[in-house]
C-alpha cells in the first residue's frame, strides 16, 4: 500500500510538471480577408516564443502585417525549451503551407535539412547562419547588419560619454555577437578617436542569454572601471545592465528593439534597433507575389533593416549636436562611404 | 588599482542567492532529506516577490508601495514553505525517492513561473518592474568618487536577514534540543525512535525551514533586479547545494564556500575589463596582479570560477561526509 501512494505522489507531482512545460503550440486565428487570395504561411518560434519582447514578437507583428495587409494566413508554433524545432517544421511544411518562416540562428540546421526533403515549398530563416556549404535555392536566409546599427550607437555614446570610456556586455563571444561589438566600437572610434571601449562577456553558453544578476554584476564592475554608458547585446541579462546603470545613475544602450520601457525613464540612451518584422513582413509579400528568392536577403541600414531609437522621449538626452553627427556618419554608411566590418580589431 | 571595496561588495552580492539555498539545503539535509529542489524554491520564491510586489503597487495604490516588498518577501517565503511541504510529504510521508520529488519540484517551479509570467505580464522574458527593497546608505563621502561609497552597495535588508538566518540556523542546530533532534533524525532515525523522538514531525521541520531559507535567496534576485526574468535563478540552486556540500553540511561552512564562489565570479568579472584596459599598455611597470591580468586570455578568465571550485574540492576541503541517513526515507519497524 505504501508503494502504491508513494508512486502515486511522485507520478502526480510529475505530472503537473510536464503539464505546466507543453503547454504550447497553438493554432493562431486565421484572419483572411479576401479568402484564397494569400498564401498560407507558417511561423515557428525561437526559445522563449511570443512575448520574448524580442525577435519572436517582432517576427510575429510582421505577419499579423501580412495578414492584413496581404491577406495571407499565418499561422505559429512555439517549440519551448525542447528541440521540438524540426517537428513543428515538418508538420508545417508537410500542411498546405507554403512559406515557413523559423525564427533564430537555431534553426540553420534543422531548415537547410528540410528545404532538401521539401524542394516544393518555400522556407526562410531569420539570422540565418551562412556557412561556406551550398543553401537550397528554396531557402531564404534573413539576416541582418547589426554592425551597421551598432556603429550608430556606437558613435553616439562615444559623443555622449563624460569620461571617456564606454562598455559593452554581450552574452556568448560568438560571431553574431562579436558584429555588435565590432560595429560598436567602429563606431566610437569613429566618433571620437580617444574613446576606450571595454567589452566583457557575460559567458559560454545560452545561460549567458538568461542571467540579469551577472549582467549587473559586470555593468557594476564597468561602471566602476570609469565607463558611464554601456551597450549590451545579452537577451535579459541586459535587463541587469540597466538596473545597475539605474542605482548608478549612469546610461544604458538596448538593443534589438526599443528597450526604454524596460528600464527607469531616463536610463536608456537609445537602442539598436533590428527591424525583424520589415524582413518577416518583405519575404511574405515577395512570396505572395510568386517573387520568392532564395539565398542571402541582408537587411542593413540602406535597407531599413537596422538602426537606432531617435524620438519624443530620449531627443533630449542625446541633444541636436550630437544627433546631427550620427546622422552624417548614418548617410556615410548608407553611401558607402564607410564600411563597418563584421569582426572587432 | 582594484577597488578592493567593491571587489568585496561585488563578491557578497553575487554569494547572496547561493548562500540563503546553501542554508536551506543545509537545514534540510541534516534532518535526512535530500533537497536538490533548491533551484525551483528559489525560482517560485522569486516570482512570488515581483509579482506580489508588483500587483500590490498597482491595486493597492502608493500608500503601500513602501510595503510591497516586505509583503513580498512574506508571500515568497510562504510559497517556499508550501512548496516544501510537498517535498516533505513525498519524501517523508511517502517515502518516494528524494531526488525524484526534488527535480519534480524543480521542473514544476520553472513550468509554472513561465505560465504565470505569461498570464500576469504576457511575456515569456520578463515581468513589469516592482518595488523592491534598496540599499541603507550608511557611508556617506562629499567625494562621489570615494572608494567606501561602494559599502553601502551591501548595507541591504535582505543581506542582514540572511545573516541572522544564518547565526540563528547555527544556534538552533548545535545549540538547542530541536537541533539535536533534527540532526539525529538525520544520523540515525531508528536510534532517535527508539528514544521516543518522532522522526517525521522532524524531517518535516528541517524540510520547511530550508525552504523558507531557500526562497529568500530568490527574493533576493528579483528584488537586486526589480523584477522577474524567466529562469533567472540560472542554476545558482544547484550551485547552492554544491557549496552546502563543500561547507560540510555546517552553515558556517556553506557561507564560506558561497563567498569563494562569489569571490571567484566577482575576480572573473573584473579581470575580463582589465585585461582591455591595460593590453597595449607596459606591462613591466604594472602592478603584478593587473599584470597577470593583462596577458590572459578572455577563456582562461571565464573558467576561473570553475578552477577554483575544483581547487576548492580537490585540495583543501578534505573529506565531506554528509548526515548518515540523508536521503534514506525512515520506515518504522513492525511488530
Amino acid at each position: 500500500m505504501g508503494t502504491v501512494v508513494r508512486n502515486f505522489a511522485v507520478s502526480a507531482l510529475l505530472a503537473g510538471a510536464c503539464f505546466s512545460i507543453t503547454c504550447s503550440g497553438r493554432a493562431a486565428e486565421t484572419s483572411a480577408t479576401e479568402a484564397g487570395k494569400g498564401i498560407k504561411v507558417g511561423l515557428v518560434f525561437d526559445v522563449g516564443g511570443l512575448g520574448d519582447k524580442s525577435f519572436n514578437d517582432a517576427a510575429y507583428a510582421g505577419l499579423k502585417r501580412a495578414e492584413k495587409e496581404l491577406g495571407v494566413k499565418g499561422e505559429y508554433r512555439e517549440p519551448g525549451e525542447g528541440a521540438h524545432r524540426e517537428a513543428h517544421l515538418r508538420s508545417f511544411a508537410s500542411g498546405d503551407a507554403e512559406l515557413i518562416i523559423g525564427v533564430g540562428f537555431l534553426f540553420t540546421d534543422e531548415i537547410s535539412a528540410m528545404a532538401k526533403d521539401f524542394p516544393k515549398k518555400k522556407f526562410a530563416c531569420i539570422d540565418y547562419s551562412i556557412s561556406d556549404e551550398k543553401m537550397p535555392e528554396n531557402l531564404a536566409a534573413l539576416t541582418f547588419r547589426e554592425e551597421e546599427g551598432s556603429f550608430l550607437v556606437g558613435a553616439l555614446a562615444a559623443l555622449k560619454s563624460q569620461t571617456g570610456s564606454i562598455g559593452f556586455v554581450g552574452g556568448v563571444e560568438s560571431p553574431l555577437i562579436r558584429k555588435f561589438q565590432a560595429g560598436y566600437m567602429q563606431g566610437a572610434k569613429a566618433a571620437r578617436p580617444d574613446i576606450k571601449v571595454k567589452s566583457v562577456y557575460a559567458g559560454v553558453s545560452d545561460s549567458a542569454f538568461k542571467d540579469p544578476q551577472k549582467g549587473k554584476e559586470l555593468a557594476n564592475s564597468l561602471y566602476d572601471s570609469g565607463v558611464d554608458i554601456i551597450y549590451h547585446a545579452s537577451g535579459s541579462t541586459g535587463l541587469g545592465v540597466f538596473k545597475a546603470a539605474e542605482e548608478r545613475k549612469k546610461l544604458a544602450i538596448g538593443v534589438d528593439r526599443d528597450q526604454s520601457d524596460e528600464a527607469a525613464p531616463g536610463v536608456v540612451l537609445t537602442s539598436m534597433t533590428k527591424n525583424t518584422d520589415q524582413a518577416v513582413f518583405d519575404i511574405i509579400k515577395e512570396t505572395n507575389a510568386s517573387g520568392f528568392k532564395g539565398g542571402a536577403h541582408v537587411f542593413g541600414l540602406k535597407e531599413g533593416g537596422v538602426g537606432y531609437v531617435y524620438n519624443d522621449k530620449n531627443k533630449a538626452l542625446i541633444g541636436d549636436e550630437i544627433h546631427g553627427k550620427v546622422e552624417d556618419l548614418k548617410k556615410k554608411i548608407i553611401s558607402g562611404e564607410i564600411k563597418v566590418s563584421k569582426d572587432a580589431n | 588599482m582594484i577597488n578592493l571595496l567593491a571587489l568585496g561588495t561585488s563578491t557578497v552580492r553575487i554569494s547572496m542567492p547561493y548562500a540563503a539555498g546553501a542554508l536551506g539545503g543545509t537545514l534540510s539535509e541534516r534532518g535526512g532529506v535530500v533537497n536538490i529542489a533548491l533551484e525551483g524554491l528559489m525560482l517560485s520564491g522569486a516570482f512570488t516577490f515581483a509579482t506580489t510586489s508588483w500587483w500590490i503597487q498597482k491595486h493597492w495604490g502608493a500608500d503601500w508601495v513602501a510595503y510591497a516588498p516586505t509583503l513580498g518577501l512574506l508571500a515568497a517565503v510562504s510559497v517556499g514553505v508550501l512548496l516544501s511541504l510537498l517535498h516533505a510529504l513525498a519524501t517523508v510521508t511517502f517515502k518516494a525517492d528524494n531526488i525524484i520529488s526534488g527535480l519534480a519540484i524543480n521542473i514544476f517551479s520553472l513550468g509554472a513561473t513561465n505560465f504565470l509570467l505569461k498570464w500576469f505580464f504576457n511575456s515569456s522574458s520578463n515581468s513589469e518592474r516592482c518595488p523592491s527593497f534598496s540599499n541603507w546608505t550608511v557611508f556617506s563621502s562629499p567625494d562621489p568618487k570615494s572608494p567606501w561609497l561602494a559599502l553601502n552597495q551591501i548595507c541591504h535588508p535582505l543581506i542582514l536577514l540572511t545573516l541572522v538566518m544564518f547565526v540563528a540556523s547555527n544556534i538552533l542546530l548545535f545549540r538547542t534540543r530541536f537541533g539535536l533532534r533534527l540532526r539525529s533524525v538525520g544520523e540515525n532515525p531508528q536510534a532517535a525512535d527508539s528514544l521516543g523522538v518522532n522522526v517525521s514531525f522532524y524531517r518535516y521541520m528541517g524540510v520547511l525551514l530550508g525552504g523558507a531559507c531557500a526562497s529568500v535567496g530568490g527574493v533576493w534576485l528579483a528584488s537586486d533586479q526589480g523584477l522577474f526574468s524567466s529562469n533567472m535563478t540560472n542554476g545558482r540552486g544547484y550551485i547552492a547545494l554544491a557549496a552546502m556540500i563543500i561547507g560540510k553540511w555546517k552553515p558556517w561552512g556553506a557561507a564560506v564556500a558561497c563567498l569563494i564562489f562569489g569571490f571567484a565570479d566577482a575576480v572573473q568579472n573584473r579581470m575580463q575589463i582589465f585585461r582591455q584596459t591595460l593590453s597595449g599598455g607596459d606591462l613591466a611597470n604594472l602592478p603584478w596582479l593587473d599584470r597577470i591580468a593583462a596577458e590572459t586570455p578572455t577563456q582562461l578568465i571565464q573558467a576561473f570560477p570553475y578552477i577554483v571550485t575544483i581547487i576548492v574540492i580537490a585540495g583543501l576541503i578534505g573529506r565531506s561526509t554528509p548526515p548518515a541517513a540523508d536521503g534514506i526515507p525512515y520506515e518504522k519497524e513492525r511488530g
